[in-house]
């Protein structure tokens, strides 16, 4: 059996590629994106802990988390259209209207 | 009857309100009308009661209408007291008040605002009698207070002329300095006795220290200098004159400015337990009517004169309070009433007809003109000087009498004022309505006197008369009837000092002759100087120039208190204006905490930068910083 420190290491990696990626990254759909890899890390993480406990409260929080992240994702992508439309850029920079 | 005396204060009351609300609907004719309807009706009633008094037991009778104030043990009722006291007091107010109304309506028909001007004096007619009638210290309180607002709004009844409106303002905070005292008498008094009522209070009093209620006295008596006009409070009391002249009859000569006299007399049991008080009273009295006749000898506006000499005899009636001579003060109280609201109603006909113009020296040779108001103003300034057998002469004399027992050095301030006031008041009497007219345009463009005018003029003029059949003087045998009306209410006071004692027959024949004297000299000598040897005047001026200067100009008085009070005055309100308002609470406080919240506002906002991988950062390292945190701990 793999052992969990493996999955976490994985998830960890995942992590920082997610974070790397929204930090780094201009364009908006694409840290959309890191965001989501970021989550799956979390979700790899619950699950090696559900494994590794033998508790099913980490999977049945993991299924909890897509729901949510689905929603979230559709919420996002309609934001982000809708944005396009307004000012024709993905370009997280453009989208400066708020700042005090 | 003396159960519904509260009606007395109800009918002006009642008048306020029609006049207040509906007054320049109804037209100035009925405005008119309805003040004097409404006094007339108090006047009847108080007259109705007036006559029940000796039936009533006790002589006293309380009509308490319904718990006031209750506020754990402070326990103040709306009652009212009937009693020889106020009742005499009650139809001086509402009698003369009555005729100075009916004067009213010929003075002021020209005034476009006649029905604000009824509503005010009804509500003062009201105020005063709340005051008198009161049968607490707090009921009192609260007429004197309201005495003195009609007093503002009336003298600056014409507002719209900055002398008169500085004349309210300045009646009104002299006043609020005595009132002041007035307040922390009334307040020393509750907590010494536990109780405002008159009758409660009086019991105790002899029980009580002489020291608290020295202190008592010399409280209340501030208030009564600040609203009698005596010194050093007095300086209200002329420029008032600024107001209508029958605000100036009623208020400032007949009923408000006697309000202390009325006090004193009513708390006469606290000013026998304080000796120390009464002398004071006395001797600010007697200090104050020489004072003020000195100043009016060389006054030239007529209703400055008058008003000086009301200052006088209002001192007069404060040195017969003083030295426990209480029903002549009310007797000199009474007769004052009817001769002095006499004279300035006088001095307003004469006003009326000559277009506003008040100044003696443009005055002159007016007795043909304006025949009932000569023959009134005459009976009204002989009465003034004391001339035997007018209503003036038994009351002043009756004063000096008293002041004799008490002190000569008093008596003979009393007696040298007694002079004064004799020439002054014919000094007035011979510029006005004898010699030639001064200026003959302003002569011949006089109007007539009209009889609504003068109908008053004569009823006072009657009284200023036959009013020393009051107090004729006991000790010749006469009946004096004020001083045993009165007695049920001194006679408390009396027990404690023992009887009252009469001067022997002979002391009494040579004061009054020595009164008669006196008033027959300072007239001879206002005769001698401004019919007969006019220029006399003129020389004596310029030869005592500095002395006559000095009289002219009231002592500086008005200069001197502006230079030390109410310069130092301005300059701390300017210094509070512009230190602790400006800079302290509105630089600092105010505007400094929103320069506080915007200036912080202004540096926290730079960090809202709008580009979103700023706030990615942000919230990285924060988290970053809260897991090593937790790592570390």
């Amino acid at each position: 059996m793999v052992h969990t420190s493996y999955y976490l290491l994985l998830a960890a990696m995942l992590f920082a590629i997610g974070a790397g990626g929204v930090l780094l990254r201009k364009n908006a759909l694409i840290i959309m994106m890191c965001v989501e890899i970021m989550m799956n890390a979390v979700n790899l993480t619950l699950v090696a802990f559900s494994r590794q406990l033998g508790s099913l409260t980490g999977q049945v929080f993991v299924f909890m988390i897509m729901v949510v992240a689905a929603v979230e994702v559709a919420i996002g992508l309609a934001i982000l259209v809708e944005l396009y439309r307004q000012i024709k850029s993905v370009n997280i920079d453009d989208f400066s209207s708020l700042k005090g | 009857m003396s159960n519904y005396i509260w009606l007395a204060i109800v009918f002006p009351l009642l008048g306020v309100l029609i006049n207040g609300f509906f007054g320049r609907k109804l037209g100035r004719r009925l405005n008119g009308w309805i003040g004097v309807g409404t006094v007339a009706l108090s006047f009847a009633l108080g007259a109705l009661v007036f006559m029940q008094v000796p039936g009533l037991p006790e002589h006293a009778q309380r009509v308490k209408l319904w718990d006031w104030i209750s506020v754990g043990s402070l326990q103040i009722s709306l009652s009212f007291l009937v009693d020889p006291l106020s009742m005499i007091m009650t139809l001086v107010v509402t009698g003369v008040g009555m005729l100075i109304h009916i004067y009213a309506i010929g003075y002021m028909e020209h005034d476009k605002d006649v029905a604000r001007f009824f509503t005010y004096l009804n509500l003062f007619i009201a105020s005063m009698l709340m005051l008198v009638l009161s049968d607490n210290y707090f009921g009192l309180y609260v007429g004197w207070e309201l005495v003195g607002l009609c007093s503002y709004l009336l003298i600056g009844f014409w507002f719209h002329k900055p002398a008169a409106a500085d004349a309210g303002k300045k009646a009104f905070i002299v006043n609020r300095v005595g009132d002041f005292g007035f307040a922390l008498g009334v307040f020393l008094i509750w907590t010494t006795f536990g109780t405002l009522q008159y009758a409660e209070v009086f019991e105790m009093a002899p029980a009580i220290s002489t020291t608290t209620i020295t202190i008592i006295t010399a409280l209340l008596f501030v208030g009564a200098i600040g609203k009698s006009a005596q010194i050093p409070l007095y300086v209200w009391l002329p420029d008032a004159m600024e107001g209508p002249t029958p605000v100036s009859a009623l208020i400032h000569a007949a009923t408000m400015v006697t309000a202390g006299v009325y006090m004193i007399t009513r708390s006469n049991i606290l000013y026998t337990l304080a000796p120390t008080t009464s002398a004071l009273v006395a001797t600010v009295g007697a200090v104050t009517a020489f004072f003020a006749a000195t100043i009016a000898l060389t006054q030239f506006d007529l209703k400055r004169i008058l008003a000086y000499s009301t200052v006088s005899q209002l001192g007069y009636m404060m040195l017969a309070v003083g030295v426990g001579a209480y029903s002549s003060g009310i007797f000199h109280l009474a007769t004052h009433a009817f001769f002095k609201a006499l004279l300035f109603m006088a001095a307003g006909s004469v006003m009326h007809a000559m277009r506003n113009v008040i100044d003696i020296r443009r005055l002159g040779g007016l007795k043909s003109k304006l025949p009932v108001t000569y023959w009134t103003f005459l009976i009204g300034g002989l009465a003034l000087s004391g001339f035997p057998l007018t209503a003036g002469f038994f009351s002043k004399d009756e004063i000096l009498a008293k002041a004799y027992e008490f002190n000569f050095l008093l008596y003979a301030i009393g007696l040298f004022t007694a002079l004064l006031t004799a020439f002054y008041t014919f000094r007035a009497i011979i510029l006005t309505f004898h010699g030639q007219p001064k200026d003959r345009k302003l002569y011949d463009s006089a109007h007539r006197e009209s009889s609504v005018m003068t109908t008053p003029l004569v009823v006072l003029a009657a009284l200023s008369l036959l009013g020393g059949l009051m107090g004729l003087p006991a000790a010749l045998g006469l009946p004096n009837w004020i001083e045993g009306w009165l007695e049920p209410i001194l006679e408390a006071g009396q027990s404690l000092t023992g009887e009252m004692h009469h001067a022997a027959l002979g002391t009494e024949v040579m004061l009054i002759l020595a009164s008669s004297v006196i008033a027959i000299l300072g007239i001879t000598a206002a005769w001698w100087v401004y019919v007969k040897n006019p220029q006399i005047a003129e020389r004596v001026a310029a030869k005592y120039h500095s002395a006559y200067t000095v009289l002219f100009n009231k002592y500086y008085i008005d200069e001197i208190y502006n230079k030390l009070i109410v310069e130092p005055g301005k300059a701390l309100g300017r210094f509070f204006y512009r230190v602790i308002d400006k800079a302290f609470i509105d630089d600092v406080m105010v505007d400094g905490l929103a320069k506080v919240t915007k200036g912080f506002g202004a540096t926290v906002s730079g960090w809202q930068s709008g580009y979103i991988g700023n706030y990615v950062m942000g919230i990285f390292v924060g988290s970053v910083v809260i897991v090593v945190y937790f790592f570390l701990r």
